[in-house]
Formats: structure tokens, sequence, C-alpha cells
């Protein structure tokens, strides 16, 4: 198993390499070079201009400049933001990140486990009206228009029933004479977060063994005991209204994200159902005469658990790339915001360095999912 | 192995059954594929859209006048508001500018489809040659065409679409070409690699070597047409994601296009009626549901394609 790892995290490092590499021949395949954006102004003097261009470094040979990109982003240093001037690039992404973070992590786990948990029942009731249904509005889910899609979930639960407030990170009211800034806050909340899912794994880890019902009960319980003590030790903080707020800005865009992202896992896990029913051991189990939820989630559903990792390591990027426009459309503030934001008013440092962030994000997100990935199918720790 | 030289008629005659064999496969492919009924609905659909691409220039050449009717420059002079309400002449409404939405929405059908055709075209030439040339290579070239393939499979593609248009202008063309040769490159090539894998063992393969076919030969004639099944279905899901990509890509505004369905929804946006969904619903629904529709349509065709090509879903 740590042999595997070694040799995945050899692999990214050297996927990583080859990225920068393209990240940079791309900006660099453009007519001119990045001071031209400036140094074409007319009213400046051409020492300015090569003073400009020394700043940059563009008038040293490419391979020499190839150096300089990639000991620069190894390190960190993605230049300043034209749009935020004077704050680093590097100063906005670390703001940002955990914002995106939160979004992608907690719908993709959502959307997996939903997808999987009905992809599961629909395979099981192959035929019916529920399959019909199911398959369309997931086929729908997955390929509908995301900016559309959010829109109508802002328009609908934001705009008309008034439950949720129209986009943005916080409100600035509720936050007007409030006891610490939101960064703050916001990471003390993802560190909860990231708490409460390290227990929720953990007892999942535990139960999996035990019978059916037995499993249920013990992992409701401890969920719900664990989720209590949270929420118990966020209201007596005194900064708990600050986390609540940034709590209702945030159900809307995971919802959305999440909606639109595990239609993909669970026609996934059909079509994998489908295949593993038709096994030997399926009949076995049968015959056994083990009762038919047993069946359908020990012998059938972990079967096809694989190919469904399998290809929601591939879905991650589609994931990433839902969350930047899910982000744009509700103006969170994350690194798809950014990203697009960057973009429109054509601020190049920060557009390349979020992306070169999104890059690498997916990569770790490999390595995360490809490590789950050994865990599940013992055989492919070679 | 001695090669005769076979006599003319015999050679109309393989024809003959070649072509006998292709009918009957796609006769029960066809029954098959109507028992998903899925893809019936996909079907039904992309035939609409066809349809309205194509009546698309009759219209303007007929019925429609072209001041009031060009999708790009019309202007409704019947109309005292701008955007008006839909109404006989304009059965969808005029969008902020006083242009007719319908003829927008059918123009744009029409590029729609050429980017999706292009984008699904390109795909599947890289792919499946990527696919052939790793599977029937394999050791160094192979490595090297599949760790290509985990990086661009890696790739979040609208992010990339999106810096690029910072870069330089992205137009229906580009935009065409980068999402085949993403796709290809990425995992369309690798699905296909993996189903050449088992077509360069057959023994077929090794008669057409020992018979003294060349390498590019052997790939092309022998290989590329046993993957092509195969990659018709992945052009369906390339046509989805690259009809997706556009609609995003001009929605942010960025794409370099005169007309499309994601541009009518940012003329929308700023003009500032994207809230007002229920007062000026004709501005947004009409191209925000035919992206939907077209995308899932072909979507659902790839699907139910899927279960004709893959015996292992079928039912029993």
């Amino acid at each position: 198993m740590a042999a595997y790892i070694v040799k995945r995290v050899l692999q990214i490092v050297l996927t990583l390499f080859v990225f920068l590499t393209i990240v940079f021949f791309l900006v660099n395949a453009q007519p001119g070079d990045i001071s031209r954006l400036y140094a074409l102004d007319p009213n400046l003097p051409p020492e300015t201009r090569a003073q400009m261009q020394e700043l940059f470094g563009v008038n040293e040979p490419l391979w020499k400049q190839y150096l300089v990109h990639l000991k620069n982003t190894v390190t960190g240093d993605l230049g300043v933001s034209f749009s935020l001037y004077p704050r680093t690039v590097a100063d906005v992404i670390k703001e940002r990140l955990p914002r995106t973070l939160v979004l992608f992590l907690t719908a993709t786990v959502v959307s997996f486990y939903l997808g999987f948990g009905l992809g599961k029942i629909i395979a099981w009731r192959r035929g019916g009206w529920v399959e019909y249904t199911s398959t369309l509005g997931g086929v729908t889910l997955y390929t509908v228009f995301t900016p559309w899609f959010g829109l109508m979930m802002i328009w609908l639960f934001a705009f008309k029933a008034g439950w949720f407030p129209i986009g943005k990170f916080l409100d600035p009211v509720v936050w007007q004479d409030a006891p610490s800034d939101a960064n703050s806050i916001f990471n003390l909340m993802l560190a909860t977060a990231v708490i409460l899912s390290v227990i929720v794994f953990g007892v999942f880890l535990v139960t999996s063994k035990r019978r059916l019902g037995m499993a249920r009960v013990l992992q409701v319980g401890s969920i719900a005991v664990s989720v209590l003590i949270v929420v118990g030790v966020w209201l007596s903080s005194g900064v708990g209204y600050l986390a609540w707020d940034i709590v209702k800005h945030m159900v809307l865009p995971i919802a959305t994200l999440t909606l639109i992202s595990f239609a993909g896992t669970m026609l996934l896990t059909r079509n994998s159902m489908l295949e593993v029913i038709r096994e030997d051991y399926v009949l076995a189990a049968r015959a056994k005469g083990l009762p038919e939820k047993a069946v359908r989630d020990r012998h059938v559903a972990r079967n096809a658990l694989l190919p469904v990792v399998t290809s929601f390591v591939f879905s991650l990027a589609f994931a990433i790339d839902g969350g930047v426009i899910i982000e744009s459309i509700f103006s969170w503030p994350g690194m798809g915001q950014t990203l697009v934001a960057a973009t429109v008013s054509e601020d190049l440092p920060l557009a390349v360095g979020t992306f070169v962030f999104v890059g690498l994000f997916v990569l770790l997100a490999h390595l995360a999912a490809d490590i789950l990935y050994a865990y599940l199918d013992p055989r492919v720790r070679y | 192995m001695v090669v005769e030289s076979a006599p003319v008629s015999d050679a109309r005659s393989l024809w003959r059954v070649r072509l006998g064999l292709a009918a009957r496969s796609l006769k029960q492919n066809w029954s098959l594929f109507l028992g998903t009924r899925i893809g019936i609905l996909g079907l039904v659909i992309i035939c609409f859209y066809m349809l309205l691409a194509l009546a698309h220039p009759i219209l303007m050449n007929t019925v429609w006048d072209e001041r009031i009717y060009d999708p790009v420059i019309g202007f409704a002079f019947d109309e005292t508001e701008q955007p008006a309400p839909p109404s006989l002449s304009h059965p969808l409404g005029t969008d902020p500018l006083g242009r007719d939405i319908l003829s927008q929405l059918m123009f744009s059908a029409r590029s729609e489809f050429l980017l999706g055709l292009l984008a699904a075209v390109v795909t599947v030439c890289i792919g499946t040659m990527v696919g052939a040339t790793a599977a029937y290579f394999g050791g160094l070239v192979d490595m090297l065409l599949m760790r290509l393939a985990d990086i661009m499979i890696m790739m979040p593609g609208i992010s990339i679409l999106i810096v690029l248009s910072a870069l330089m202008e992205v137009g229906h063309l580009e935009l065409a070409l980068l999402i085949g040769i993403l796709s290809g490159f990425g995992g369309t090539g690798v699905v296909l690699k993996s189903q050449a894998l088992s077509v360069v063992v057959k023994p077929y393969i090794e008669a057409a070597r020992t018979s003294g076919g060349g390498t590019l030969h052997i790939i092309l004639v022998h290989v590329v047409p046993n993957l092509l099944p195969l990659s018709f279905l992945y052009m369906m899901f390339t046509v989805t994601s690259a009809i997706f990509s556009e609609a995003v890509l001009s929605f942010l505004g960025l794409l370099d296009v005169r007309m499309s369905w994601g541009l009518m929804i940012h003329t929308t946006e700023s003009a500032g009626y994207l809230l007002q969904v229920g007062e000026y619903w004709w501005l947004i629904f009409p191209a925000s549901l035919s992206i939907t529709l077209l995308c899932s349509s072909f979507y659902l065709l790839g699907r139910s394609l899927d279960e004709v090509v893959n015996p292992r879903l079928r039912r029993t």
C-alpha cells in the first residue's frame, strides 16, 4: 500500500510538472509579452518600456523564463494581481481556496452518497416507472445548462420564497460589529467540518462489518450525537450567528452543485449494478436465503462500487468545472468566481495563478481518490 | 500463405455479403435501440432542432423580412417596446435589443449542430488513432499516450477554455478543435484503446501482418473500422460537452461568436432582466431550455447506443 502511494505521488509530481510546462507555453504562445499590456501605451517612453520588460523578466531567453516560472510557482510567488492591486495573487488565493474547498468537498461527498444510494435502488427495480423517471431526471440534471439551473434555484428559493440570501458570501449588515473577521470564522467552520467528517468516516468504518439493522442504528445514532455536540459548541461560542450567516449563504450553491453532479454517479451505479447482478455469487447469496436488502447492499453494491469510484475519479474535473460555473452564478467568492472575474477583466497573473491552483487541486483530488480506490480494491496494490 | 487474386465476380459477391451483413446487424441494432425508449426521445428532440435549423434560411428568404428578423442586426420596428412579449409576428417575443428571439434560436441551432459535429469528428479522429496506435505498438508509445491521456482527463475543461479565451480569440472553430483535442487525447482515447486492445490480438491482425500488411495499413484498415461503433457512441457525448461548453463560455461573454444560445442569455443578463424570470420568461427560457434539451438528447442517444453496443447492459 505504501509503495503504491509513493508511486502515485511521484506520478502526480511529474504530472504537475507537465501541467506547469503547458501553462507556461500557453501563456508564452501569445504574440508579444505580458508587459505589452501596458508597454504598448504610446505615451510611455521607450526606456520605461525597457524597464518594465526587465521587471517582468521577459527580455530573458525563453528557457530562463521557464525556469523562473517553475521556481516561482513552486515557491508560491505568483505575481501581483492587476485588478486587485496591490494584493498578490498568492494572497488572494489563500483567502479564496478554503471557500472553494468547502463548496466542492461538501457537494462531492453528498452527491456521491446520494447518487450511489439512488442508483442502487433504481437498478434493483429495473423497468418500472421509477427507473424511467429517475433516468430522465438524472440525465436532465446531468446535462442541464448549469447557469440557468443555478439561476432558477436563486429565483425560486431566494427571490420568490426568500428562504435564502441571493448569492454572495455573507450579509454585511450582520457582520457590521462582528468580533472577528469572516476568514477566521470560516476557517474555524472548515476545521469543524473536517473533524465532523472524520468522525462520520470512522463510524462507517467501524460499523461496516456489523449486521445491517444494527449498523444503521449505530451510524445514525453516533452521527446525530456528534452533530448535536458541534451545534452546541458553536451556539455557546458567541460567534454562532456569524457562522449561521455564512451557512445560510452556502446552502443554495452546495445544493445546486450536488444536484447537478449526483446524477452522473447515480446513472453509473445503475449500470454497474446491472452488470454485477448477473454474477453467480449473487444467485448464491439469494439461494442462501439472505434478505433482499443484504444481497443488494452487501453483495451487489459492494462490488458495483469499484467502477463507480473509477469514474468518480474522472468526474472530479467535471465537478470542479461545475463549481466554477456555480460560483460565478452565486457570486460565491471562491477560486472559480476569481478565475472568471480575472479572465473577464484581463487580469492575467490572477487568471493563470488561479488556474494553476485549480489544476493542483484536481491533481490532489485524484491522488485522494486513487488512495481510496486502492483501499477499496486490494487488487490494484501493485 | 498463398494469396491468390480473386476473380471479379467473387469480389462483387463478397461486397454483397458484406452489405447484407451490415444491413442485418443494423436492423438488429435498430430494434435493440427501439427497445431502450430513452434513445427515441433523444432522437425526436434532435430531429426537432434539426428542422428548426433547416427552416431558418428558408424562412429568412421567404416570409421574414431581413431588416426585422435578422438574428444579429435586425430590429422589430413593429413593436413599440423592447423587449416585446410574444405576439403573432414574434412568436417568442423580442430581446432587449429588439431582435426576434425565435429567429435567434433557429439561427443558433445550426451553429450548435456544426460545432457539435466538428468537435465530435475531431475527437473521434484523434481518439481512434490514439487508441489504435497505443494498443498496436504497446510499450513506450502506449505509456506516453496514456500518461498524456491522464493529464488530459485531469484538466478541468471549462477552466482551461476560460483561461484560453483570455489569451486568444476563441470562436466556434477554435472551440470545436480544443474540445476535440482535449477529449480525443483524453477520455475517448483511453476507452478506444481498451477496445483496440481486444482487436489487436484477433487472428486476422496476425494474418494481415504475416501476409505483409504495413503498420499504417493494418491500423487504418483492420483496427480502426472495428473501433468505429464505439467511437460513434463517444461522438454523442462529445457533442453534449461541446454544446454545453459553448453555452457556458458565451454566457460568460468570453467567446467571439455572433449569436448563440449562451449569448442570448448573456444579453439578457447584461440588460438586467436575469432575475425577472416571471415577467420576462421569453428572454430566458427558450435559450436555456434549448441548451438543456439538446445536450440531454445527445446524452440520451449516447446512453441508449451504449446499451446497444454493450450486451451486458441488455435486459435478459
